[in-house]
């Protein structure tokens, strides 16, 4: 072993030790066995967000790691979702260096988890919509190389029974003929990258809707004509149908395309290539 | 409500929940605590305090409670809309609401109702937004005329306009065919979303599907020369009473003025075209459905100049690849700065019409299932 090898994992424990330290988000959770029994008691207070789920949810997705309240980790959308079936939400980690994975939760929906996204090539930023069942907190934790999971979020009112309620497609015979149907477009962005924006063909039944299983989309992969993977989106059930998305990757030669592969939970194949 | 050209559009409003508004923004706030509930609330607390005290402390509790109790309704609401009927013109009255969302502190007062007294009958022009705004809305015509209300229209199938319905003869009440299957399909989620807005202003209000669809055209009702015009944009159907008599024309919710207009059902071409039909209306008086009258098209203008940019800001921010969330940072301009609910109304209003200018952005560049 090289003495850089070893000197890695020193280097990201003072890292984080450090950032615990700096950051006014105090961190919840350490491997400390004091720290662990005081967590409950005193996440529930710091949650800044203030909600009795937090717990749950911090055991769910974080148990065991270092997570931290981060206002950096940012959840733009409505302050009142105006139909509980499709509210739009960009979940932004961009002000992080170094993000790797992203996931998103609704603390109140049935369905908890919405989706997982690891950015690879493209910016830790997100846009899609997702069915919320009743007003709840929207989270985006951002974990970083050094494993640290930093947490932002915001409050969405809603009447609800966005995950409850049939998809319009489960009602109609149309959708089985488009299924998986990708509709997308490249745009130039002005600081030189690339956007991309793209809606998929998909009932995402909950399962929830008496009588209808669940039927989603799993993973959605981007990659370049090369074969390169750029992206990677693993949705769950709580993503609204006819799924869109908003991303925003680097620049691309003119003339490139991207290629959109991906499947259902019952394996049907999503494969489509995106053009400016 | 699908056509082939769109199969997947989500246009199937019997699945969404429901959606309430002056237009059915359906704007589901977190019901706020109003004062009936609050004092339930402490009512509740109270009874636990008084089982741990001690026998005189309990008597003077209990004393101390009825006495609040006996004090609350000067204080607590009275449920008194304090409709004021206007008379604009000889016979055309309108009852302007405030320009607001719903709430607990208005109780759904944010609709403009009109009536017109013609020699020998009342014509009524929507009915407000609970049984309590339809009873105060007939007490308010009582006090003008002793004369029978002939007939009660619904402009529309939005609950402000429909749910006063239960004050009135059912034999009266009357709207546009889709406007009776709109109320019928849609009615009971409006309803118990208007309870969750607006609290207990809402009691005992109940959904009334008027009976009679309405022949459009110049007639003569209560004595009095009127033309109902069919035209729709707002939603599906929306009514247009011309009172010709007097030269007013109740343009509910295809006019709104000084406050934003709401797009939940909306076609903004559809809607756009009938604002170009009214403009032709020889008439001198416009009653707005949310709004001040005016004695000329300003309102109108207002409408078409919103509804024009809003349009525009929807298509161009899907064309250049903007999300819904990019969307709503756009400033609004300051012209419709001062229009109530500028920016909230903008941020439904996307929400309502961004999927269909995205769906059309990106089909064009659509490409086929693998097989």
């Amino acid at each position: 072993m090289t003495p850089l090898a070893l000197a890695r994992p020193a280097l990201a424990w003072i890292a984080a030790a450090l950032t615990a330290l700096a950051a006014t988000a105090p961190v919840l959770a350490t491997s400390t066995p004091a720290a662990l029994a005081s967590a409950p008691a005193q996440s529930a207070q710091l949650d800044p967000l203030d909600s009795p789920r937090w717990e749950d949810m911090r055991k769910a997705f974080f148990e065991g790691a270092t997570v931290v309240f981060d206002e950096r980790i940012k959840v733009v959308g409505p302050s009142v979702a105006e139909d509980s079936l499709n509210v739009p939400v960009t979940v932004d980690a961009s002000a992080v260096p170094g993000v790797e994975e992203l996931i998103v939760f609704a603390d109140f929906n049935p369905i908890v988890k919405a989706l997982r996204f690891e950015p690879g090539a493209a910016q830790p930023r997100l846009g899609f919509r997702i069915k919320l069942q009743q007003s709840s907190p929207v989270r985006a934790a951002a974990r970083t190389a050094d494993g640290v999971w930093r947490v932002g979020g915001a409050w969405i009112t809603a009447t609800g029974g966005g995950c409850t309620l049939p998809s319009v497609g489960s009602g109609s015979p149309e959708w089985q003929e488009r299924l998986n149907e990708v509709n997308g477009k490249l745009w130039p962005r002005l600081d030189g990258g690339e956007r991309l924006r793209m809606r998929i063909i998909h009932p995402m039944d909950t399962g929830l809707a008496a009588g209808i299983p669940a039927f989603h989309i799993e993973e959605i992969v981007i990659t370049d004509a090369e074969g390169h993977t750029l992206s990677r989106i693993q949705p769950l059930e709580p993503v609204a149908e006819n799924p869109s998305f908003t991303l925003d990757l680097r620049a691309l030669a003119p003339g490139a395309r991207l290629h959109i592969a991906g499947r259902d939970n019952n394996g049907n194949r999503i494969d489509a290539w995106v053009t400016r | 409500m699908r056509t082939a050209s769109t199969p997947l559009r989500r246009t199937d409003a019997a699945k969404r929940p429901p959606a309430a508004g002056s237009g059915a923004g359906s704007a589901p706030a977190r019901a706020p605590a109003g004062p009936i509930h609050r004092m339930a609330r402490a009512g509740e607390r109270m009874s636990v305090v008084v089982q741990r005290l001690s026998m005189p402390g309990r008597v003077l509790a209990i004393l101390w409670t009825c006495l609040l109790l006996l004090a609350a309704p000067t204080h607590a609401e009275t449920f008194d809309y304090r409709l004021q009927a206007r008379e604009l013109a000889p016979g055309a009255w309108v009852i302007v609401g405030l320009k607001e969302d719903f709430s607990f502190a208005n109780g759904g007062n944010i609709v403009n109702t009109g009536f017109i007294v013609g020699r020998e009958g009342v014509i009524v022009i929507d009915t407000g937004s609970s049984k309590r705004y339809g009873e105060q809305l007939l007490a308010a015509i009582r006090r003008v005329t002793p004369l029978p209300v002939v007939l009660v229209v619904n402009t529309h199938h939005h609950p402000d306009h429909f749910l006063g319905n239960q004050a009135f003869p059912r034999e009266t009440l009357a709207a546009l065919p889709d406007t009776l299957a709109a109320i019928r399909s849609e009615g009971e989620g409006f309803n118990a979303n208007m309870y969750r807005l607006n609290g207990d202003w809402m009691r005992d209000t109940e959904v009334v599907v008027p009976t009679r669809a309405l022949a459009v055209g110049r007639q003569r009702i209560g004595g009095r020369d009127v033309e109902l015009l069919a035209l729709g944009g707002h939603t599906i159907a929306d009514l247009v009473v011309v009172d010709h008599d007097s030269g007013t024309v109740y343009a509910a919710d295809l006019v709104f003025h000084g406050r934003t207009p709401t797009t939940p059902h909306a076609d903004i071409p559809l809607w756009l075209a009938a604002l170009d039909t009214l403009e032709r209306l020889p008439t001198r008086l416009w009653v707005p459905g949310h709004g001040e009258p005016t004695p000329d098209t300003r309102a109108l203008r207002q409408t078409r100049d919103y509804l024009g940019w809003l349009a525009q800001t929807i298509r161009s921010g899907a064309e250049s690849g903007q999300d819904m969330t990019d969307l709503f940072q756009t400033p609004i301009p300051q012209r419709f700065a001062g229009m109530a609910l500028a920016k909230e109304e903008f941020r439904r209003s996307v929400v309502h019409l961004f999927p269909a200018a995205e769906q059309s952005v990106l089909e064009a560049q659509r490409t086929p299932t693998p097989k």
